[in-house]
């Protein structure tokens, strides 16, 4: 019945418009005019919405800024992460001003310069200064945005590691697991053809660097302290994303890809700023399957002496594999 | 082929070898597949306003991928694989270089035809056969490719990995294929008509911008298409034929793969070398458009032509070497990430240049406001719009917490969607009388545009925001995370432009279909404008022009030329005495 009911609709709406369109195609024949000639009452009407649409286009900007403003990630919790930021509202400030110069400019010329048939254009074809100085502005900025953005890069990707604790983060559709590598801050070999049983990592536990790993669901880290992140992903590409650190890596199948940085707010700390129900996520930022929107880990940054406490309650893999 | 040749319904309709039908058939042919990607994204932004909620629609239309009418994870990546793939490739680069290549190059520099009709023929229905298989790849068991439009495996060769990687992966990739071959048939064509059979007094420096920016789209589809192809076919050995080119130390549900040795990040690399120009063959034509359209309705010439030649040139060759800008987060030697960040940033030079040249041609203008000018003046905003977030995107740094979020996603849809799809829609209303002899109607395309152009930066202008809050794209739902709770609000805003836009696109439709029938008859120049197409007589023909073919003596800028009889001095007009070229 409602798709018949549908139908009806659709039919009249299209019958209405062919009306209207005859309407004014016979109106215009009446009056000896082209109903599709652009005339210069057009010409004036459409300038004037361009004028209107600068207003209300801007004032969409500018509203969206104001009222989701609360929506976006709060300012980084990591150090290199706090580097980021601060190229970040440098590039953002800087495109949001060529953005509200170019584009009113962009509509007001196409109201102010709306055709009459008593005008005449310009001739103007080119002009080399002008021409050479748009092309040597944009460059010399460029430039600086170029210089800036690489030299936080370089920053964001080589930090010293040597005093990081490594961390391995797992990646499988659709979870992800941890391992730590324990007291000699090195992680055992893996492969995945180990893959078997209680040991989902394909831990080698002939490697005596295994011993003390630590395999967990959930990462807690220490303030301050410098963390490498080393990935694997067991079947398909995913993406380990942890945005409040300004962190993303690809984690893909048979390669070995790292992250190091250092958290530098508690996750009692971020709640008491963003409220209580705040956590550091980690998400799979890259597509990996059907359930690829619910594929998270828990992170908590905390003291030291939190940090102790909870790790001494995590069994060491020599204990969870090889003890049965 | 000089004369007007005797046409039976099959040649001169169905396997037409007459530039201009031909054209008509990529058109058609794109709007349609542009009407199936259209109502995908409808669907899948029912969901993301509203997660987990029942529709009736949907249920009627998706069956047994949407259960109770609540559709279902795997169909909803299953439709963002396709929509993108459909407005990718289908629309804005078959339907949009398809059809305006195919029509402007001989018309515009003075040709009977494409060099070689029968290529361009065969290029037509290739891309219809690759339509074909694409569309049976909806019905198949296991569903369609739903890895996302760039396909990366592993998740694309393993069908254990997602349904949609079974047979609708193969069909996907048997499809792209022939859409290749296509593809290659078609650039071939135009490079060598154009460099070859342009009339007498079209040298390079009197092409207008239309053609240059559609020669160097096809140069860039003759380079980067091979490479996707020899892609295509290693994946294809993957999936069928046990090879490791890409795969390796993988277990998917359990089972041990034999694979080892091969590079998922081989194929990135592989993908994205076609797929950075793509953005290019995507873009080029509709700027090359607008060049035209803007000039003509400014009733100016258009501002620093070579500069703009310079520009498009400076884009299609940076576009070979920035690949690696979708790839930062991969894990690439961090040297390598800035080279990559360099050069991309670089393409925001020649862009900032041809955004201020528009500028200038309109400046001093006597704006005439036709629904392709409309259209036209549009593309300069998104493409300042789009450009700039590109300045964030590029960065490599930046790249780190925005890469893949929804903030990817309103770039590119502004930059490289909306540009191109305006430019299509100006190229459209534009050269509408052109291709069928009649006009559409202009105030039915003003309704058309204010509705398509509030819509649209109300679909997407919204998405940066989601993408800072760091929502991930081809999320099912944003409600797994506690952290996204609120965004649902700014999801409903983007889902309800969406659905106004897109019956905002039936007017057009309509418009198109009725004007073809019932549309006023067409002047021969109704836009008074300098080209060579407009000299041809209203009537299509096989050959063009019914008697010699016109030589060519100014560039096709000649507007409000001070000493000119008339605001336009078309190209085919000699020079008067004492008269400059420019």
């Amino acid at each position: 019945m409602t798709n018949i009911l549908i139908a009806i609709i659709v039919f009249l709406i299209i019958a209405l418009l062919v009306q209207i369109l005859r309407v004014s195609e016979l109106l215009s024949e009446i009056n000896n005019t082209d109903v599709n000639e652009v005339t210069d009452e057009d010409n004036n009407t459409q300038g004037k919405l361009y004028l209107a649409i600068t207003f209300i286009f801007l004032g969409f900007v500018i509203w969206q800024m104001v009222y989701w403003n609360h929506f976006l990630l709060p300012g980084a919790s990591s150090v290199h992460g706090e580097i980021i930021d601060g190229l970040m509202s440098f590039t953002m400030n800087l495109i949001l001003v060529v953005f509200f110069i170019l584009t009113p400019l962009l509509f007001y010329y196409a109201f102010k310069y709306r055709g009459k048939k008593t005008n005449t254009a310009y001739f103007y074809s080119h002009n080399n200064k002008l021409e050479i100085i748009w092309t040597i502005v944009p460059t010399i900025v460029l430039s600086c945005v170029i210089v800036y953005g690489l030299q936080t890069w370089n920053k964001a990707m080589n930090p010293d590691t040597s005093q990081s604790k490594v961390i391995e983060i797992y990646a499988k559709q659709f979870d992800w697991t941890a391992r730590y590598s324990g007291s000699d801050n090195q992680l055992g070999k893996a492969n995945y053809k180990l893959v078997k049983g209680r040991n989902q990592l394909g831990v080698d536990l002939n490697d005596e660097k295994s011993e003390d790993d630590i395999v967990v669901r959930e990462v807690h880290l220490v303030k301050d302290q410098s963390v490498l992140l080393k990935f694997r992903s067991r079947d398909v590409i995913h993406s380990a994303y942890l945005p409040h650190f300004r962190v993303q890596m690809n984690c893909v199948p048979g390669m070995n890809t790292q992250f190091a940085f250092t958290p530098t707010q508690t996750t009692a700390e971020m709640k008491e700023q963003e409220g209580e129900d705040f956590e550091f996520i980690l998400l799979c930022n890259k597509i990996c399957g059907v359930a690829h929107y619910n594929m998270q880990m828990k992170f908590v940054v905390e003291t030291q002496e939190e940090y102790d406490a909870w790790i001494a309650e995590q069994k060491t893999l020599k204990n969870t594999l090889t003890l049965k | 082929m000089s004369e007007h040749h005797k046409e039976t319904f099959i040649t001169k309709y169905i396997f037409s070898q007459d530039h201009k039908m031909i054209a008509k058939q990529f058109l058609i042919t794109g709007m349609f597949m542009a009407v199936i990607g259209m109502i995908m994204s409808a669907l899948f932004r029912l969901q993301l306003a509203n997660p987990g909620q029942s529709f009736a629609i949907l249920e009627m239309l998706l069956g047994k991928w949407a259960p109770g009418g609540v559709l279902d994870p795997s169909m909803y990546l299953a439709l963002v694989t396709m929509h993108g793939t459909i407005l990718v490739f289908w629309v804005l680069t078959a339907g949009l270089s398809g059809t305006f290549a195919n029509f402007l190059i001989p018309l515009q520099i003075g040709a009977r035809d494409m060099a070689s009709g029968f290529l361009n023929m065969l290029s037509y229905w290739f891309f219809f056969l690759a339509t074909v298989v694409l569309l049976w790849s909806l019905f198949v068991e296991t569903g369609p490719a739903s890895g996302g439009w760039t396909i990366y495996p592993p998740l694309s060769a393993l069908p254990q990995a997602i349904p949609g990687s079974g047979t609708g992966m193969t069909l996907w990739l048997t499809s792209i294929a022939l859409f290749i071959v296509g593809s290659l048939l078609g650039s071939l064509n135009y490079i060598v008509t154009i460099l070859n059979l342009r009339t007498k007094g079209m040298s390079m420096q009197r092409l207008p911008l239309t053609i240059w920016a559609i020669l160097l789209t096809a140069i860039l589809g003759v380079l980067s298409f091979p490479v996707l192809l020899a892609a295509a076919l290693l994946l294809i050995m993957d999936r069928s034929f046990g090879t490791s080119f890409y795969l390796s130390d993988i277990i998917i549900n359990g089972e041990v793969l034999h694979n080892a040795g091969g590079s998922p990040i081989l194929f990135e690399h592989l993908f994205w070398f076609l797929g950075h120009p793509e953005v290019y063959i995507i873009l080029l034509p509709a700027l090359g458009i607008v060049s035209e359209v803007i000039a003509v309705n400014s009733r100016k010439p258009i501002f620093g032509y070579k500069a703009m030649v310079g520009a498009l040139l400076a884009i299609a060759f940076l576009s070979f070497i920035v690949w690696g800008h979708h790839m930062f987060m991969t894990g690439m030697n961090p040297f390598l990430g800035s080279v990559f960040t360099f050069t991309t940033l670089l393409i925001a030079i020649p862009s900032a240049i041809k955004v201020f040249n528009y500028l200038a041609t309109l400046w001093k203008g006597n704006i005439q406001f036709t629904p392709a000018m409309l259209f036209a003046i549009a593309l300069v905003s998104t493409f300042i719009t789009g450009g700039l977030t590109g300045l964030i995107l590029g960065d490599s740094a930046l790249d780190i917490n925005v890469h893949d979020t929804y903030f990817v996603v309103g770039h590119f849809h502004i930059v490289m969607g909306l540009t191109a799809i305006y430019g299509m829609f100006a190229g459209v209303y534009h050269w509408f009388p052109k291709m069928y002899g009649r006009m559409m109607n202009k105030n039915f395309g003003y309704i058309h545009f204010w509705g398509t152009f509030i819509s649209a930066y109300g679909v997407f202008f919204p998405m940066h925001f989601l993408g800072l809050a760091g929502l991930p794209r081809r999320y099912y739902t944003n409600s797994a995370f506690p952290m996204f709770d609120g965004l649902t609000d700014i999801n409903s805003v983007i889902t309800f432009f969406a659905l106004s836009g897109a019956a905002f696109q039936l007017i057009f439709i309509f418009n198109f279909f009725y004007s073809i029938f019932k549309g006023t008859k067409a002047k021969q120049n109704p836009w008074r404008s300098n080209t060579l197409e407009w000299t041809a007589p209203i009537e299509r023909i096989h050959g063009n022009w019914p008697g010699e073919i016109p030589h060519v003596y100014r560039w096709p800028y000649d507007y409000s030329k001070p000493g000119a009889d008339e605001d336009f001095v078309p190209q085919n007009q000699p020079l008067k005495e004492g008269e400059v070229e420019h």
